[in-house]
């Protein structure tokens, strides 16, 4: 399920943690969708353009529009450099691009978004980027639109992470143990319950995915088939089952606080 | 600066790795050992250092220093250590006029706005002197520590910003390296310093994270010493994650060993 992240569009949400970064896991995904011939913006606001292509191939690079808020994101060297617009104006114009390919953009990292932009903002805009409804007069169809949005969750509270999770179709938690990383996948498809899973994954150098079997593949303990279940009523010194007729007298019982026409 | 720890940390003066921003972090203890090893490690690698010491004065880190090998008056006086003291400065904000805006300007300001004249002050130090030959390797910020500023009420937010623009130009235009300690003082509902301490995490390259012992103070070991790698430059790199050692301070040196390997215990 990791590596067919991106086919539902929408708002992917990338939830890292300072001990399980999650870089790695965007530029593989990134990697993925250039790949699969799509157009990929970044909009980089905590590395450089430098260091985000570090790692991906000429092939890779030539697909990624890397929109630069690293060097100066607000604005202090006052040169005309600087971007206009800032991050959301770069995320405004990507949509009103018209390329009518399929696109995905990757906020490196919706966490500086989120410290520089009112919450309100920030969701409204990618509300409109994800569902493509912001080019209200533009008569030419718009391909698909993934958002891939790296959210280093310490930083915020609970009220804007909540707010940013009810827009994502799919949320990714990255974890793990002993060296060995995990993505638990919240995934939300219209008209279906959400489905989760966790996945044990590897990025190799070339930032391939790597898919393995790790401690625990199923999210939901399964019960072991040779060892039958355990009556805890075995050794019991009083009785806890009922007879027919007490089971009959039970159910025929009529409570204080029911209304009948014999009260 | 401490030879046990550049083992574990597997450096030298002459083989560093530059680029780097390394953050130190302390809780129910005294991380300054840390500031002072890298202090000393850095002006012995030949590096231009730029010094943003609002916690201690000139005084202090000299004569800490002169025990790891050390003298900062000469370092200053040669050029290669530029000394912002925090202590000193933030006095003269207040009684002297200035032509261009003091790196402490905020300290005037009602509402502390942002580091932009302290992010000056540092580029201005570390840019590289025109025309002559290059005296020094390369360019080194120290900060101790930036929780002193969230005290003097500047924003988490502008603090991030001030080590996000010291980030892009010492560590990615001038490839220096950055060493910044701040303070976790374990309060849950500090949400400023949480921010702040997160923040830099998110964008360090290593963490040196020094721990009281849970169960208390003792004479033998006077804390713990967390190592957390981050951000390598391939994916899977094959060293390890993460270690934890205990240490002891001495006079002049810093020992480490295993968690419960003490040689006053064995």
């Amino acid at each position: 399920m990791l590596d067919s992240l991106l086919s539902l569009g929408g708002l992917v949400l990338l939830r890292d943690s300072v001990e399980w970064e999650g870089r790695s896991l965007l530029k593989a995904l990134v990697k993925k969708s250039a790949l699969c011939g799509e157009q990929v913006h970044i909009l980089g606001c905590e590395v450089s353009e430098e260091e985000f292509r570090e790692g991906f191939d000429s092939d890779i690079n030539n697909r990624l529009v890397y929109h630069d808020f690293f060097r100066d994101p607000l604005n202090w060297s006052k040169t005309e450099e600087a971007l206009p617009g800032g991050p959301l104006g770069a995320l405004r114009a990507i949509c009103k691009r018209t390329d009518p390919g399929p696109v995905t953009i990757a906020l490196d990292s919706l966490s500086w978004l989120l410290l520089h932009l009112p919450c309100t903002t920030l969701c409204q805009a990618l509300h409109a980027v994800s569902h493509q409804d912001s080019c209200p007069g533009d008569s030419s169809p718009v391909g698909k639109v993934s958002v891939l949005g790296l959210l280093h969750e310490e930083l915020h509270g609970p009220g804007p992470v909540g707010a940013l999770s009810s827009l994502a179709q799919t949320e990714v938690t990255l974890g793990g143990t002993k060296g060995q990383a995990s993505a638990h996948i919240l995934c939300r498809r219209p008209r279906q319950r959400p489905t989760d899973q966790t996945q044990w994954f590897s990025i190799l150098p070339d930032f391939s995915l790597d898919l393995q079997e790790g401690p625990s593949v199923e999210s939901q303990p399964c019960s072991d088939p040779h060892i039958p279940p355990v009556d805890p009523t075995t050794h019991l010194t009083f009785n806890l089952h009922l007879s027919k007729k007490e089971r009959e007298a039970r159910d025929s019982l009529i409570l204080p606080f029911q209304f009948s026409s014999e009260k | 600066m401490f030879v046990e720890l550049n083992n574990l940390l597997n450096t030298t003066p002459d083989r560093a790795e530059q680029g780097k921003l390394t953050l130190l972090c302390d809780a129910k203890t005294d991380g300054s050992f840390l500031v002072h090893h890298f202090l000393s490690f850095y002006l012995k690698a030949n590096c231009k250092v730029c010094f943003v010491a609002l916690f201690q004065s000139f005084s202090h880190y000299n004569i800490v220093g002169q025990k790891l090998g050390v003298n900062l008056t000469v370092a200053r006086e040669r050029g290669q250590l530029v000394f912002l003291e925090g202590l000193k400065s933030a006095v003269d904000v207040f009684f002297q006029t200035q032509e261009e805006p003091h790196p402490l300007q905020f300290l005037r300001e009602a509402n502390a706005g942002n580091l932009k004249p302290l992010f000056e002050f540092v580029r201005e130090a570390l840019k590289p002197v025109d025309g002559g030959e290059a005296r020094w390797t390369y360019p080194v910020l120290l900060v101790d520590d930036l929780s002193v500023l969230l005290s003097l009420g500047v924003g988490a937010v502008a603090v991030l910003d001030f080590i996000h623009y010291c980030r892009a130009t010492v560590c990615w235009e001038l490839k220096g390296n950055m060493v910044i300690l701040v303070h976790d003082s374990g309060d849950v509902e500090d949400e400023e310093n949480n921010i702040l301490l997160n923040g830099v995490s998110h964008q360090s390259h290593l963490i040196l994270r020094a721990e009281g012992l849970a169960t208390g103070f003792c004479r033998d070991v006077h804390g713990q010493l967390r190592i957390l790698w981050r951000r390598p430059s391939q994916p899977t790199a094959q060293r390890d994650q993460s270690l934890t050692y205990q240490y002891k301070i001495q006079d002049k040196s810093v020992s480490f060993f295993a968690k419960g390997m003490s040689p006053a215990v064995l």
